[in-house]
C-alpha cells in the first residue's frame, strides 16, 4: 500500500551569516491514508522544519533542500510546478497551528475569516458556491469542531473567544476545504490541561469520523500516545526510531528513546528504572 | 514543631475594569486559602490558568500585600516586612528572569549585595555554582551563552545565594525539554536534602507534581477545593475538579491511563470545569457561560 504522504531522505540545511547547519539529515516518514502518525522530538530536533518543508513554507534561502522527495498522493511536491503545489496546500493538506491568537486576524469576525479561506479554497478547487452555501459550510465546520453556538461564534471577534475556542476555530479553518491530510504542530500546548484534553479528543474524533490522515507534531510523549498509532522519534535532524505507538512505548529499542521515555514523570509516581 | 510556612485565610481581590478602564467589579483571585508546609517538605499547588497560584506566590514573597489573612514563616508573621531573605523564588522563564547584560556571576551577586552578605562574595558565587553543578568559570558567561537548563540552574543558584529557608518554584521547568527537566528536578531534590530547604511547588503538570510533592492542594478559582498527601489525592480524588484534572493528563502507559478517573461525557465531549461545577450545582451545563 502506498502512503498518502511519504517523505523520503529529506535533507535540509540553513545558511546564516556564512555558517551552514545541517538541520534535517535524510528524514523519511510515511503517513498512510487515514492513519494517525506522530512525529516527536525535543526542542530544536527539526520537527517544525519538517512540517514547513511538507507544507512548502520553508524560506529558501536561508533554508536549502539538498536531497529527498516529498511524495503526496504519488506526486513529488518538490518538483511540482509552484501553481499546483500552492493549490494543494490548504486544500488536500491543511495545517492546524499552535498559536491561535497570532493566526487569527483580530479585526475580522470568525465568519469573515473562514469565508475568505473558503472562497480561496473553492477557487483553487474550481468549486462553485454561493454566499448562502458558504455561510452554511462555515456553520457546518464550526459545528464539527463542537462549538455549542456556531451562529454566535461566527459573529464573534477572536478576542471574544476563550483560548480553547480559538483553537477550535483554527481546526475548523483547516477542515474547510475537506483535506485528506491534517498536520498539527503542537496543538493546544498553550492551553490548560483540561482544554488541551478536549482539543486532542476532538482531533481524534474528527480524523476517525472523516477518515482523515493526521500527522501530529509534538514534544510531548503523552500527546503522542493520546493521538497516534504510529510514531517517529526525531533527534538532531534524524529519525532515530519508529514503530507502532504502543509497542514503541512499551519496548523502546534505541537508547535515545529509552532515555526520553525514562525522563517523563509518571502519573502513577516513581517508576523503578 | 512549627511549620516552615503557614498561610492563613489569605484573600486577594483585584478590580475588574471594562473596556473603558472603568472599574466594573472585582475578582477574588485568592479567596480564603490556608495551608502549612512542614520544614523540609514539598507542597504542590495545582490548578489551571488564572486560579490564583502566582498571586499566592507573590504574597508569600512580599511582592503583593494580601487584603486579609496572615503569612507566617517559622511561626512568625511576616506581613508588612517587605523584602524577605528567608523566601526566594525561581520563575518559569529562565531567559526572562536573568538580565541579559549581566554575567552569571553578576546576577548571583545581586542578592548578596542586597542582603549585605559579609563574607567572600567571589568564593560564595563559586560555591553556589558548585551547588547547582555548573563549572565555576560559568560566572563569566552571559545568559545567551547558556542553554535553558543551565539558565534555570543559575536562577536556582541566585535564589540560594542568601541561604533561604523556603523556595517558591513557579513552574520552574515548564519551559524545558523533559530530559532537562528531569535533571533540574533531581538537582532540586538533592539541594532540598542537603540544605534542608522547604519548597512551594507550583505547576500545571500533575505527573511531575505526583513525583516531586508530598502534599498537594488543588486550586480552583482562588479556593483550595481539595488537599492531602499526593498519593491519596491522585489515587482517590475526592472532588470533581481534581478528577477532571487527572482525567485530562496525557499519559504514556496503560497503568497511568487506568488510574485516570472516568469522566462522563457531555455531548460526546469532555466537560469543562465550569460544566462540571454547574452539573454539581444542579444547573444545565448548556446554560452556563463559557
Ligand atoms: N529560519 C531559520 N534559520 C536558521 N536556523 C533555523 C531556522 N529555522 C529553524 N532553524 C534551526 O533548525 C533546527 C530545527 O528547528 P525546528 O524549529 O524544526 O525545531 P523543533 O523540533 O520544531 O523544535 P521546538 O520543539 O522547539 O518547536 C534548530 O536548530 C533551529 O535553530
Ligand atoms: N495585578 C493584577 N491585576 C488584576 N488582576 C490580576 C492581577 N494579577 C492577577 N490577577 C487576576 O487574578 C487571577 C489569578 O491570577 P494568577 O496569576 O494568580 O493565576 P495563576 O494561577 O498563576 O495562573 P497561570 O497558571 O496562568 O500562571 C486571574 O483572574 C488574574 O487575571
Ligand atoms: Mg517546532
Ligand atoms: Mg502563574
Amino acid at each position: 500500500m502506498t502512503a498518502l504522504l511519504s517523505v523520503q531522505g529529506l535533507s535540509v540545511s540553513f545558511s546564516t551569516y556564512g555558517r551552514t547547519a545541517e538541520v534535517l539529515k535524510g528524514v523519511s516518514l510515511d503517513v498512510p491514508q487515514g492513519a494517525q502518525v506522530a512525529l516527536v522530538g525535543e526542542s530544536g530536533s527539526g520537527k517544525s522544519v519538517t512540517m514547513k518543508a511538507i507544507m512548502g513554507l520553508l524560506p529558501q534561502p536561508p533554508a536549502r533542500i539538498h536531497a529527498g522527495k516529498i511524495m503526496f498522493d504519488g506526486r513529488d511536491l518538490l518538483t511540482l510546478p509552484e501553481r499546483e503545489r500552492v493549490a494543494l496546500r490548504g486544500t488536500a493538506m491543511s495545517m492546524v497551528f499552535q498559536d491561535p491568537m497570532s493566526s487569527l486576524n483580530p479585526v475580522w469576525t470568525i465568519e469573515d475569516q473562514l469565508t475568505t479561506i473558503l472562497k480561496y479554497a473553492d477557487r483553487r478547487l474550481g468549486r462553485d458556491r454561493d454566499r448562502r452555501g458558504r455561510r452554511a459550510r462555515v456553520i457546518e465546520v464550526l459545528s464539527q469542531v463542537r462549538m455549542r453556538d456556531p451562529e454566535r461564534v461566527a459573529q464573534s471577534f477572536p478576542i471574544m473567544l476563550s483560548g480553547g475556542m480559538r483553537q477550535r476555530v483554527l481546526i475548523a479553518m483547516a477542515l474547510l476545504s475537506e483535506p485528506r491530510l491534517l498536520i498539527a504542530d503542537e496543538p493546544g500546548t498553550a492551553l490548560d490541561v483540561t482544554t488541551q484534553a478536549q482539543i486532542l479528543k476532538l482531533l481524534r474524533d474528527l480524523v476517525e469520523a472523516q477518515g482523515l490522515a493526521l500527522l501530529m507534531i509534538t514534544h510531548n510523549l503523552g500527546v503522542v500516545r493520546e493521538t497516534s498509532n504510529y510514531v517517529y522519534v526525531m533527534n538532531k535532524g534524524e529519525i532515530v526510531e519508529e514503530g507502532p505507538t504502543a509497542g514503541l512505548f512499551a519496548e523502546p529499542r534505541q537508547q535515545y528513546t529509552r532515555d526520553l521515555i525514562a525522563a517523563v514523570p509518571r502519573l502513577t509516581g516513581r517508576v523503578a528504572l | 514543631m512549627t511549620a516552615a510556612l503557614e498561610i492563613r485565610d489569605l484573600v486577594k481581590t483585584y478590580p475588574v475594569r471594562n473596556a473603558f478602564g472603568r472599574v466594573s467589579g472585582a475578582v477574588r483571585a485568592v479567596d480564603g486559602v490556608s495551608f502549612t508546609i512542614p520544614s523540609g517538605g514539598v507542597y504542590g499547588l495545582a490548578g489551571e490558568s488564572g486560579s490564583g497560584k502566582s498571586t499566592i506566590a507573590r504574597m508569600i514573597m512580599g511582592l503583593t500585600e494580601p487584603d486579609e489573612g496572615d503569612i507566617l514563616i517559622d511561626g512568625v508573621s511576616v506581613l508588612g516586612q517587605g523584602e524577605r531573605a528567608k523566601v526566594q523564588m525561581v520563575f518559569q522563564n529562565p531567559g526572562a528572569s536573568l538580565n541579559p547584560r549581566r554575567t552569571v556571576g553578576q546576577s548571583i551577586k545581586v542578592p548578596l549585595v542586597a542582603h549585605t552578605y559579609q563574607g567572600d562574595r567571589k568564593g560564595r558565587i563559586g560555591d553556589l555554582l558548585d551547588m547547582v553543578q555548573l563549572p565555576r568559570h560559568f560566572a563569566d558567561r552571559y545568559p545567551h551563552e547558556l542553554s535553558g537548563g543551565q539558565k534555570q540552574r543559575v536562577a536556582i543558584a541566585r535564589a540560594l545565594a542568601v541561604s533561604p529557608r523556603l523556595l517558591v518554584l513557579d513552574e520552574p521547568t515548564s519551559a524545558l525539554d523533559v530530559s532537562v527537566q528531569a535533571k533540574v528536578i533531581d538537582l532540586l531534590e538533592e539541594l532540598g536534602r542537603q540544605l534542608g530547604l522547604t519548597y512551594l511547588f507550583i505547576s500545571h503538570d500533575l505527573s511531575l507534581m505526583r513525583n516531586f510533592a508530598q502534599t498537594v492542594g488543588v486550586l480552583y478559582l482562588g479556593k483550595i477545593v481539595e488537599t492531602g498527601p499526593v498519593a491519596r489525592v491522585f489515587e482517590r480524588p475526592g472532588h470533581d475538579y481534581t478528577r477532571l484534572l487527572l482525567a485530562s493528563v496525557p499519559v504514556i502507559s496503560t497503568e497511568e491511563a487506568a488510574m485516570r478517573p472516568v469522566i462522563p461525557l457531555i455531548n460526546g465531549e469532555m466537560p469543562t470545569a465550569e460544566d462540571l461545577m454547574a452539573l454539581r450545582a444542579g444547573l444545565n451545563p448548556k446554560e452556563t457561560a463559557r
